[in-house]
């Protein structure tokens, strides 16, 4: 097997990875580091984020409000210093990404400017009209073209980390145009790989969203934390599950049912205001508005069509000229995928799953539990997100804290040595081992598509919005027995380039275990917080109990073993998660006793 | 939606290299609704008939760049390309056009990479800037300079249009040179001197020979065959400018 030797090993190249490579590139230039990716870098799922990043830079905005916010917006689940280093480095980090040449959208004094998004009290969500992700994946790849010590694998799958001495020293990886195997060590490892939102039905996400870094942490002894807490998006395009920015209603957008009226009034989110007005009506944040969605549907109110159930994203009043200059992205999806015009025209949404707010378990220097290995962005869980994510702080986590992991790495890096190489190829060969039977095995009947599809279904039906200890336990269960069947999955392609079909059976395989921490996760906790919802007598949040991180570790053959861990609160003790008029009444009070 | 019973046959140029001595066609009938893209077609042959059938694809929405083939014979993202647009008709997928094949529907794209790194494609500062300084000022005016050449997907579908490239596989190309153009045009930048040298090289925008199909093919309305054309002027002025001022001053 071919070896290569990094100071640092970088997997994923999206937004987390490539600020990652370029902070360790800029920390020291002598640093070699290896980038993996299983797609050329700017096809990575970032591209596809749309809204925008949140910094605050108002002069009447305050790190501590946006501080607020997302805490608050996480239900008092996020670990409270993290946060605080995060919304205090977001405008830096922005500023930083402007100077490489991201075009945020400006004023006209030449300034950048911020739209409002979901559950921030200010405007302090930085745009590039509604391509931001797109912006900031161009901007950080061809950025990272500058530094020549940073050595990218495009195309290559990491398939298994590899130990020595209880430290994680480097990557097995497949070199996807031979189908080769290559060993790459390492004196630290960064895993940036992104979400696992493929392991829903419905969803906004790329093919590529599988959750391989997850999986592969995961089995190494690193708990995934938090996976219960999954996003759905409250508008998305119906079959497809393509996203319609939550800037859409940023800018004004309304959401409304099949009567025309603007139901979220109905879910203490009101009373009903004309103008966008932060952390009312349809500013308020995704899980609430996934939820009312789900109400509704209940109530028959949806309307219901050939794309199943839906309620209308209604932009006309917006008028053309803004829509074009806002969210152009979304004009053309309306009319190319749904033959609508947005400014005539209302679209139709629902919610589908869009972001893993759980992840692997990092301390605020990105660093897991195993040494040498770290992790950053949405593959990681930091804990600026808890049970529920603001829409605009995932693209800043990228910036803040793939820079983070990067500089963590690199100072690792200066200190720790390399593995010994005879241990690793040794590890690295079992794994090729244990793929290649999975490639080569004959006699069963399964296919990776369709228990792919079974698997997908599983979650939506027992993961979804609402959730109920019996349909849990059904998904727990099947998944069990899809991870026997995937023991009989035969792969008809047997040649080494290219071989697709051999890959997306080794995502599954990852898929299959993350599938089983989120659903076992889920069922183990008896409460409803943010993202987490139960209708089966578990209604409300109890923080007595459940005021703690679950932590999933791996267990081969099994379930998971499932572990409760301490929830940092700094200044933010918790308190009723409230919006619209009811959430300004109970800040007043709160503030009231100081004044 | 559709009568759920049509079926569209979809005819797939296969080539697989350690099978096959040359590409050959295979043909598919694959039953389609009327909101089913070209991707999800070939999604379904991959899934329900053939499980070695390569493409590259991911975000679905026409914005990563991943699935541009040649749709009867026109480069098109299949994700924003519908098979009833088609229906009756039998639809023809191909590689993209001018590129290695690698397998099936899969391209070699190392060349167009390091022309693309070659292009210097980042903010070569005029100006050293802390971020404790603030953003640069840029008036909407200086934005509209490069803003529709940033947004470039690098999805190739302008060299799979262009037939300079297809003649000489060295040509820098419109995608690479739109980026470039981009840089040079960004008021952040001060590199447009060192850009220009690759511009006006023998690779560069000379060899144009101006059809400007790239940018009728183009998904996102980049116009590469515009930025090609101002540089072309451009490096002529800077050619002769050159014999016209002192040495020194650039």
């Amino acid at each position: 097997m071919e070896t290569y030797k990094a100071d640092v090993v970088i997997v994923g190249g999206g937004g987390a990875g490539l600020r990652a490579a370029i902070a360790v590139a800029e920390s020291d230039p002598l640093l070699k580091i290896a980038l993996v990716s299983k797609v050329y870098p700017m096809r990575s799922h970032t591209v596809a984020a749309e809204g925008g990043a949140a910094g605050a830079r108002q002069a009447h905005d305050s790190f501590d409000f946006h501080f607020h916010d997302t805490v608050g917006g996480g239900d008092w689940l996020c670990e409270q210093d993290v946060v605080e280093y995060f919304v205090s480095h977001c405008p830096t980090e922005l500023t930083r990404l402007e100077h490489w040449g991201c075009p945020w959208s400006r004023k006209a004094d030449g300034h950048v400017n911020v739209r409002a998004f979901g559950g921030m009290k200010i405007e302090r969500t930085w745009f590039a009209a509604d391509k931001s992700g797109f912006h900031i994946l161009h901007t950080l790849f061809q950025t990272s073209i500058k530094y020549p010590s940073i050595k990218r694998f495009d195309e290559y799958f990491c398939v298994d980390l590899v130990e020595d001495d209880g430290r994680c020293r480097g990557v097995v990886v497949i070199e996807m145009a031979t189908g080769e195997f290559t060993l790459i060590e390492a004196r630290s490892v960064i895993l940036a790989t992104g979400g696992a939102g493929r392991v829903f039905r419905e969803n906004t996400n790329g093919g590529v969203v599988t959750g391989d870094g997850m999986a592969l942490a995961y089995r190494h002894g690193v708990a995934l934390r938090d996976m219960e807490f999954v996003q759905y998006h409250p508008t998305c395009m119906p079959v497809t599950g393509l996203l319609f920015t939550e800037a859409c209603r940023g800018e004004g957008g309304y959401l409304v049912n099949k009567d025309g009226y603007r139901y979220l009034q109905d879910y203490g989110l009101g009373p009903l205001q004309e103008k966008p007005c932060n952390k009312y009506m349809e500013l308020g944040p995704r899980d609430r508005l996934s939820q009312a969605f789900w109400h509704e549907k209940q109530k028959g109110r949806t309307v219901e069509g050939p794309l199943g159930s839906v309620v209308h994203l209604d932009l006309r009043h917006l008028g053309e000229a803004r829509l074009r200059e806002r969210l152009p992205l979304i004009y053309e999806m309306a009319q190319t995928f749904l033959g609508i015009d947005p400014a005539k025209d209302m679209i139709p949404v629902r919610a589908a799953v869009h972001y893993t707010m759980g992840g692997i378990r990092v301390d605020g220097h990105c660093a897991s539990s195993l040494p040498g290995l770290f992790a950053a962005g949405e593959c990681s869980s930091v804990g600026i997100h808890g049970a529920n994510r603001l829409g605009s702080n995932s693209l800043s986590e990228l910036l803040v804290f793939g820079k983070v992991a990067g500089d963590s790495a690199a100072e690792h890096a200066r200190q720790a040595s390399y593995g010994k190489t005879g241990a690793l190829l040794k590890q690295a060969r079992a794994a090729r081992q244990r793929l290649m039977d999975i490639k080569t095995r004959t006699g069963g009947k399964e296919k990776t598509a369709a228990l792919r599809k079974e698997m997908a279904q599983q979650m939506e039906d027992g993961c979804g919005i609402f959730r109920m200890e019996s349909t849990m336990r059904t998904t727990c269960d099947k998944l069990a027995e899809l991870r026997e069947r995937f023991e009989n999955i035969v792969i008809e392609d047997q040649t080494s380039v290219w071989n697709t079909e051999f890959l997306t059976t080794v995502e599954l395989d990852h898929q299959l275990d993350i599938a089983a921490a989120i659903a076992n996760s889920a069922l183990n906790r008896r409460e409803s917080r943010g993202a987490h919802q139960r209708i089966d007598g578990y209604g409300e949040r109890d923080d007595a109990n459940f005021l703690k991180h679950t932590d999933a570790y791996y267990v081969p053959g099994g379930p998971p073993r499932i572990e409760y861990g301490a929830v940092k609160i700094t200044k933010s003790p918790p308190a009723a998660r409230l919006y619209g008029a009811a959430g300004e009444k109970a800040e007043q009070e709160r503030k009231a006793p100081h004044v | 939606m559709s009568d759920p019973g049509k079926i569209i046959e979809i005819e797939v140029l296969r080539y697989n290299p350690e099978n096959d001595e040359a590409p050959h066609s295979t043909v598919y009938k694959v039953p389609f609704t009327d909101d089913m893209s070209v991707l999800q077609g070939v999604q379904y042959i991959k899934d329900n008939f053939d499980g070695s059938l390569t493409f590259r694809w991911s975000c679905r929405m026409a914005i990563c760049g991943s699935c541009g083939m040649m749709i009867n014979g026109v480069p098109k993202l299949s994700c924003e390309t519908f098979l009833r647009d088609y229906y009756p008709n039998r639809i023809s997928l191909e590689a993209l056009a001018h590129f290695p094949i690698e397998k099936d529907l899969v391209v070699d794209w190392s060349g167009f990479m390091e022309k693309l790194e070659s292009v210097h494609p980042y903010i070569i500062p005029k100006e050293k800037r802390s971020p404790e300084e603030g953003e640069y000022l840029q008036t909407p005016e200086q934005f509209g300079e490069y803003i529709r050449y940033a947004a470039c997907i690098n999805c190739t579908l302008c060299y799979s249009a262009c037939p300079q490239f297809g003649l000489d596989p060295d040509f820098i190309g419109p995608g690479a040179l739109a980026i470039l153009h981009r840089y040079n045009m960004d008021s952040r930048d001060g590199g447009a001197t060192r850009r220009m040298e690759l511009v006006a090289s023998e690779e560069g925008v000379f060899t144009c020979s101006a059809a400007a199909y790239c940018s009728e093919v183009c998904p996102k309305h980049v116009d590469p065959a515009n930025a090609v054309n101002i540089n072309k002027i451009n490096a002529s002025k800077d050619y002769f400018l050159r014999f016209l001022r002192p040495k020194g001053e650039s």
